[in-house]
C-alpha cells in the first residue's frame, strides 16, 4: 500500500499573533467585551484571545463609519474609491498565503481549499467590485444612484475571509462604509483583513471590524444609525434579525440556509456527477450553505451511482487541515460536530440506511468521517434539517416531474444541481428548480460576477454581479 | 316622464376568477368623500384572504411559466377593456377621491397608460434584469429574473385607481400571482377594476382583490407561509412593524414603500425588481 | 462480425453487446458520457497531492518499475536498442538497488535484439506492430507483423486502432481487429493504443476504451507518441475509469499505459495518484500499469538521488543511453 507522507503547510506562515484586537476608525484598539479565546479545531489548542466589542464599542464604530460616510467615502469620486478596493486585492493577493494558512488554523477547512479557493475567490471580488465603484450609473438601477449610507454586516465561520470579501468590497465600491461583525469562532483573518485595509490606507472608519459574538451581531444590526444590514448565516437568526428590524427602514440583504438537490438523472456522465456529488456535499466538510446535501437520483441508476460514490468517498482524505492532501478538514466547532452527531443519529433511529467512510480519524480535534445516508424518505429530519455538515442523504425518484417535487419540497431555497447529457432537459429541469443558484453538471462554483443567493427561506437579495449592488444602492 | 332608476351594483371580492360575497357575510357602507353613502362593499374575512391566496397559488405556475409575450399581450388587452370603461372609472375615482371630473379623468387616463407601461415591460424584464455572467471559468453562467411567486398587495389607501394599478401591475407583469387588499374606504375602482380583469384574457386567480378592513386582513396574509411578499404600501402606519415582523417568520420579501408614494410621477423598475428572484444557471462548456 | 466465433468469453451482459455491429454501437453509446470539464478539473485536483519523503521514494521506485523503456525511431540500430537494454536492465549504474523496467518497447525488426539482451532478466520485450504508428494497412499485413514480432520472442505487442474506422463508426471492424490480433499474439500480452490524440473526445476515449477491453486487450494504451497530443492526465483518468468498471463487471484485472509526453518525475507522480485514487490501490503493479517513455526514466533517477542525497541531482549524473 502507497501512504503518503504528511505533507503540513508550515504554520509559521500564518504570522499567528497571541493577541488580536478589533479595528476601530482606522486602529486596532482593544474592546471592552470579554476577550474570546479562538480555538484551532484540528487540535483544539487555543490559537490566540481576541478582544471583543462591548454595546459602547458598537457604538463608536457605528460613528466612525458615519464620520467617514459623511466626512470621505460618501463624497469621494468612484474613480478614487475604486483604487483603494484594488489595494486592497493586491494586498490579499499579496499575502495569499498567509491567509491561507490562518484561514485553515482557526476554522479547520483542508488548506487545498483556502489556498485554492477562499482567498484567491476574496480578492477576486475585491477587484471584481473595485472596477464597479466608478461606473455604477451603468448597472441598470438609475443614473446616480447612491449609497445607502454606513452597512451593518454580520458573517459566517464557514469562509471567515471569503464572506468578510463578499460583504465588504460591493458596501465599499457603493459608497457606503462598513461595520462588520466576523463569527465567533473564526475572526482572525477579518482582522488580517483589517491590517490589510490599514495598508491600503483607507480613510479610518471606512471599514470597523468587531469581532464578538450573537450580541455583538444584534448590536450592529439593531444600531439605529446603521442604514444596511447584511446577514449571512442560519435561516434561525435570519428570521430573528428581519423581525428585529421590522419598522426600522433599514435596507435588509439575508443569505441563509439550504439543502439544495443534487439530481442526477440516468444519462448523467456518472464519474463526473460522482465528483459533482462529493464536492457539492463534503467542500469546506459540508459547511457550506448551498451544499448539495440531498442527492436525488433516478432508481435506474442508483445503484450504480451509489456504488461508484462510495468508492469514491472512501478515498477521501479526512484529517489535520494544514496537510496539503486533507480533502476534509476538521468540523468547526464542538457545538457543531455535536449537532452533525444529532442529526446523523435521528436519520438512523427514523429508519435511514447510514454508510461511513472507514478513514482514520486523529485522536484530537473535531472530526467527523463522511457519511452517507440511502433509502432516506422526505419526512425524514435529514431530508428537511441543514445538517451543515459531511453527511448525504440518498433519495430516489422514477420521473422528472417526480425529481422537480422533491427538490423543491422544502422551504428553503438556495441551490439545486442537476445532472444530465440532454440539454433540452438541463434548461428545463433548471427552469424549474425553485433556487437561486443551479448549477447544471457542475457544484459549488462561485465568482464574483455571478449573482448568488437564495428563494423563500434561504433569504432574499443577492450577492455578486449586477444584481448585487442593488443591496448596497438606495434604488 | 319621471327619471330613470338605475340598477344599483353589488360590490363584490374578486377570487380565483370569481365575484363571491365573504364567506363571512359581512359587508361595510362605502361613502364618498363628503360621507354621502355610495355602495356596500364586501367585508372581506381571514378565510377569504386564505381562499384568495390558495388561488394565487394555483394560478401562479401558468401565470408564471407563460410566455412572457403572452403575459404582455395579456395585460395589453386588460388596457383596452380599462379605455372602454373609462367614463365609469372617471365617475368612480371622481366619488371615491373627491376630486373634480378634470382631476378624475388625468388620474384615469394615467391609470391606465400605467398599465399598458407595465404591460410593455413582460417581455422586457429578463433583458434588463439579466445577465450573462464573465466568469473565470470554462462555464457558461447566466443569471434571470424570475417571479418571486404569490405577492401580498396592500393597495394604496388615497389613490384608488393610480395607485392601485400601480402596484398590481409591476406585480403580475413580472409573473407573479397577486393578492390584493383594496383601499379600505376607496374600494369601489378596485371591484371595478377586478371586473375588468374578469372579462380581459387574464387567467382567474392571477389577481385577487379582497375589499374590507386592512387591518383586519393584512395580518393573515403577512404571517400565510404560502404567501412569498408582501407590499406594505397601504398598511395602516400602526400595523406596518407588526406586518413585517409576521412576513419574517417565512423571510418574505417586503417591500416597504411609504404610503406618501407619489403615483403620478413617472414610475421605473423598482417595483419590479422588488418581486423578482434572480436565479444564476452555470454549465460547464466543453465538448 | 467475423471473429466473434474467437472473441475472448464475456459475462452474458457484455457478451451481448459484442454480438454483432448494432448492438457493439448501442452498447458504446449508452455508455456514461464524460463531462469534459469535470474530468479535467478532477485530473487537475488529484494532480495538486503532495507527495513527500517515502511516499515519493516509493512512488519513484514503483514508477521505474512500470516503465516501458522505448526507442521507435526509423534510425534505431541494434546498437542503441543493446544500450537500451542495458539501461533498462541497471538503470543506475551506482545504485544496484534500483529496480528494473518493465519492459523494453521497439519495432518489430529489432525484437530479436531485445530479446537477446534481455535474456533472463525478467524484463518483458514489447513490440508495436499492426503497421504502426498509423495502422494504415491491411489486416493481413497487420496480423502479419504482429506474428513476426511474436515470433521474434515478444511478449508484449502494442498494436495501433484503426482510429479511421472508429472515427467513422465502424466499430465492428475495430473490434475484430483486435480479437484477431490478440488471437495472432498468442501467449504475448497486448497492449491496444488508442491513439487518443486522434479521438477529439472523452466520450469516444472511453467507448475505445471499452471496445478495446471487450476485444480482449490486456492493457489499454494512450497514444504512439507520434500525436500529438500524447498521454494526458484527464485522458488517463477515463482509461483507469474504464478498467476500474470493467473489473466491477467482469472481476477482471485489465492494464493502462499512458505514453508519450511524460518526462518529468512530477508527472509521473500524478499519473501514480491517480492511479491509486481512480482505479485503486491494486492498479499500482507494472502488471497493471506502465508508462511509455524514453527520457521519464532518467529523471526519476535524478529525483531518486536527490531524494536518498539530501542535494539536486544534474544530467551529467545519470547515463544517457
Amino acid at each position: 500500500m502507497w501512504e503518503y507522507a504528511p505533507a503540513p503547510e508550515s504554520r509559521d506562515i500564518a504570522n499567528l499573533k497571541p493577541n488580536y484586537r478589533m479595528f476601530v476608525d482606522g486602529q486596532f484598539v482593544e474592546g471592552g467585551g470579554e476577550p474570546l479565546k479562538t480555538v484551532n479545531p484540528g487540535t483544539e489548542e487555543v490559537l490566540a484571545e481576541v478582544s471583543t466589542a462591548s454595546t459602547a464599542d458598537v457604538d463608536k464604530a457605528v460613528k466612525a463609519a458615519r464620520r467617514a460616510y459623511d466626512r470621505v467615502w460618501g463624497r469621494m469620486p468612484g474613480a478614487e474609491r475604486a483604487k483603494y478596493i484594488f489595494r486592497i486585492a493586491r494586498l490579499i493577493q499579496e499575502r495569499a498565503r498567509e491567509l491561507a494558512v490562518l484561514e485553515s488554523l482557526d476554522n479547520g477547512k483542508p488548506i487545498k481549499e483556502s489556498r485554492d479557493v477562499d482567498v484567491p475567490t476574496a480578492a477576486a471580488h475585491f477587484f471584481y467590485h473595485a472596477g464597479w465603484a466608478d461606473k455604477l450609473a451603468y448597472a441598470g438601477l438609475g443614473p446616480d444612484p447612491r449609497p445607502l449610507g454606513v452597512a451593518g454586516q454580520v458573517i459566517p465561520w464557514n469562509f471567515p475571509l471569503l464572506m468578510a470579501a463578499w460583504k465588504i468590497a460591493p458596501a465599499l465600491a457603493c459608497g457606503n462604509t462598513v461595520v462588520l461583525k466576523p463569527a465567533e469562532t473564526t475572526p482572525l483573518t477579518a482582522l488580517v483583513l483589517a491590517e490589510i485595509i490599514q495598508q491600503a490606507d483607507l480613510p479610518p472608519g471606512v471599514v470597523n471590524i468587531l469581532p464578538g459574538a450573537g450580541d455583538v451581531g444584534a448590536a450592529v444590526v439593531n444600531h439605529p444609525d446603521v442604514n444596511k444590514v447584511a446577514f449571512t448565516g442560519s435561516t434561525e437568526v435570519g428570521k430573528i434579525i428581519q423581525r428585529q428590524l421590522a419598522g426600522a427602514n433599514k435596507k435588509i440583504t439575508l443569505e441563509l440556509g439550504g439543502k439544495a438537490a443534487n439530481i442526477v438523472f440516468d444519462d448523467a456522465p456518472l464519474d463526473q456527477a460522482v465528483e459533482g456529488i462529493v464536492n457539492g456535499i463534503f467542500f469546506n466538510q459540508g459547511h457550506v450553505c448551498c451544499a448539495g446535501s440531498r442527492l436525488l437520483v433516478q432508481e435506474s441508476v442508483a445503484d450504480e451511482l451509489l456504488e461508484k460514490l462510495r468508492v469514491r468517498v472512501s478515498t477521501l482524505r479526512v484529517g489535520d487541515p494544514l496537510d496539503k492532501n486533507t480533502d476534509i478538514g476538521a468540523i468547526n466547532s464542538r457545538e457543531q460536530l455535536a449537532k452533525i452527531h444529532e442529526l446523523t443519529a435521528s436519520g438512523e433511529a427514523e429508519g435511514a440506511e447510514r454508510w461511513t467512510s472507514a478513514c482514520p480519524l486523529p485522536d484530537k480535534g473535531f472530526y467527523f468521517a463522511p457519511t452517507v445516508f440511502s433509502n432516506v424518505s422526505q419526512a425524514m429530519r435529514i431530508a428537511r434539517e441543514e445538517i451543515f455538515g459531511p453527511v448525504l442523504s440518498v433519495l430516489t425518484f422514477r420521473t422528472p416531474d417526480e425529481a422537480v417535487a422533491k427538490a423543491n419540497n422544502t422551504p428553503y431555497g438556495l441551490s439545486a444541481g442537476i445532472w444530465t447529457e440532454k440539454g433540452s432537459r438541463i434548461l428545463w429541469a433548471a427552469q424549474k428548480m425553485r433556487a437561486g443558484v443551479v448549477w447544471a453538471n457542475t457544484f459549488n462554483r462561485f465568482d464574483p460576477t455571478a449573482p448568488f443567493g437564495g428563494y423563500q427561506e434561504s433569504g432574499f437579495g443577492r450577492e455578486g454581479g449586477r444584481t448585487g449592488l442593488e443591496a448596497y444602492l438606495d434604488v | 316622464m319621471s327619471e330613470r332608476i338605475s340598477v344599483a351594483k353589488t360590490y363584490k371580492l374578486y377570487i380565483g376568477g370569481a365575484f363571491p360575497r365573504s364567506e363571512s357575510g359581512r359587508s361595510y357602507p362605502v361613502t364618498d368623500t363628503k360621507g354621502a353613502f355610495l355602495a356596500n362593499a364586501a367585508q372581506g374575512s381571514r378565510k377569504d384572504a386564505r381562499d384568495a391566496v390558495a388561488a394565487a397559488r394555483k394560478a401562479f405556475p401558468g401565470w408564471s411559466g407563460a410566455t412572457a409575450y403572452n403575459r404582455g399581450q395579456v395585460l395589453y388587452r386588460v388596457a383596452e377593456v380599462l379605455e372602454g370603461r373609462r367614463e365609469q372609472f372617471v365617475a368612480e375615482v371622481g366619488a371615491a377621491e373627491g376630486v373634480a371630473v378634470k382631476k378624475a379623468q388625468a388620474l384615469v387616463d394615467a391609470a391606465i397608460d400605467r398599465w399598458v407601461w407595465y404591460a410593455g415591460w413582460t417581455d422586457k424584464i429578463a433583458t434588463v434584469l439579466g445577465a450573462s455572467n464573465p466568469v473565470a471559468g470554462p462555464y457558461f453562467s447566466f443569471s434571470v429574473p424570475e417571479p418571486t411567486g404569490v405577492v401580498a398587495v396592500l393597495a394604496p389607501q388615497q389613490s384608488s385607481l393610480l395607485g392601485l394599478i400601480s402596484v398590481v401591475a409591476p406585480v403580475v407583469a413580472a409573473g407573479n400571482t397577486a393578492v390584493v387588499v383594496a383601499s379600505q374606504d376607496r374600494p369601489l375602482p378596485a371591484v371595478t377594476l377586478s371586473e375588468v380583469l374578469a372579462t380581459s384574457d387574464l387567467p382567474g386567480g392571477v389577481v385577487n382583490v379582497l375589499t374590507g378592513r386592512t387591518a383586519e386582513i393584512a395580518p393573515w396574509l403577512a404571517s400565510h407561509a404560502d404567501v412569498n411578499a408582501l407590499d406594505l404600501t397601504g398598511a395602516p402606519e400602526a400595523l406596518r412593524a407588526d406586518l413585517e415582523q409576521s412576513a419574517a417568520g417565512t423571510v418574505k420579501r417586503v417591500l416597504r414603500t411609504r404610503p406618501s408614494e407619489d403615483f403620478t410621477r413617472e414610475p421605473d423598475l423598482s417595483r419590479i425588481r422588488a418581486f423578482v428572484e434572480s436565479k444564476t444557471v452555470w454549465h460547464p462548456i466543453g465538448v | 462480425m467475423a471473429a466473434t466465433s474467437t472473441a475472448p468469453s464475456l459475462p452474458p451482459a457484455l457478451a451481448d453487446a459484442v454480438r454483432d455491429d448494432a448492438s457493439l454501437r448501442r452498447f458504446l453509446h449508452g455508455l456514461p458520457g464524460v463531462d469534459q470539464v469535470g474530468v479535467e478539473q478532477r485530473a487537475a485536483g488529484l494532480g495538486t497531492r503532495s507527495i513527500k519523503k517515502a511516499a515519493k521514494l516509493w512512488a519513484i521506485d514503483t514508477a521505474i518499475s512500470m516503465v516501458d523503456l522505448t526507442t521507435l525511431e526509423g534510425a534505431d540500430t541494434p546498437g542503441k536498442v543493446r544500450s537500451l537494454a542495458a539501461k533498462a536492465r541497471r538503470p543506475d549504474p551506482e545504485r544496484p538497488e534500483v529496480p528494473k523496467v518493465a519492459a523494453v518497447c521497439v519495432y518489430p525488426d529489432m525484437v530479436a535484439t531485445a530479446v537477446q539482451e534481455l535474456q533472463g532478466t525478467g524484463i518483458n520485450v514489447a513490440s508495436v506492430a499492426t503497421a504502426f504508428p498509423s495502422g494504415r494497412s491491411s489486416l493481413k499485413v497487420k496480423l502479419e507483423d504482429t506474428a513476426f514480432a511474436v515470433d521474434a520472442g515478444a511478449t508484449e505487442i502494442d498494436m495501433v486502432i484503426d482510429r479511421g474506422a472508429f472515427l467513422s463508426g465502424r466499430y465492428g471492424q475495430v473490434f475484430d481487429e483486435i480479437v484477431q490480433v490478440k488471437h495472432a499474439c498468442g501467449d504475448a500480452h497486448l497492449k491496444v493504443i488508442l491513439e487518443t490524440g486522434e479521438l477529439a473526445t472523452y466520450d469516444n476515449v472511453r467507448r475505445a476504451s471499452w471496445l478495446a477491453l471487450l476485444a480482449g486487450g490486456d492493457f489499454i494504451k494512450t497514444s504512439t507518441g507520434k500525436v500529438t497530443p500524447a498521454a494526458t492526465l484527464p485522458v488517463t483518468h477515463v482509461m483507469l475509469q474504464a478498467v476500474r468498471d470493467w473489473r466491477t463487471q467482469t472481476g477482471q484485472l485489465r492494464g493502462v499505459k499512458p505514453a508519450g509526453g511524460i518526462r518529468a518525475t512530477k508527472d509521473a507522480i500524478k499519473y501514480l495518484v491517480a492511479v491509486h485514487e481512480v482505479a485503486g490501490p491494486e492498479w499500482l503493479t507494472p502488471d497493471l500499469f506502465r508508462f511509455g517513455a524514453s527520457t521519464l526514466l532518467n529523471d526519476l533517477l535524478m529525483q531518486r538521488r536527490t531524494q536518498l542525497e539530501g542535494h539536486y541531482s544534474g544530467p551529467d549524473y545519470v547515463t544517457v543511453d
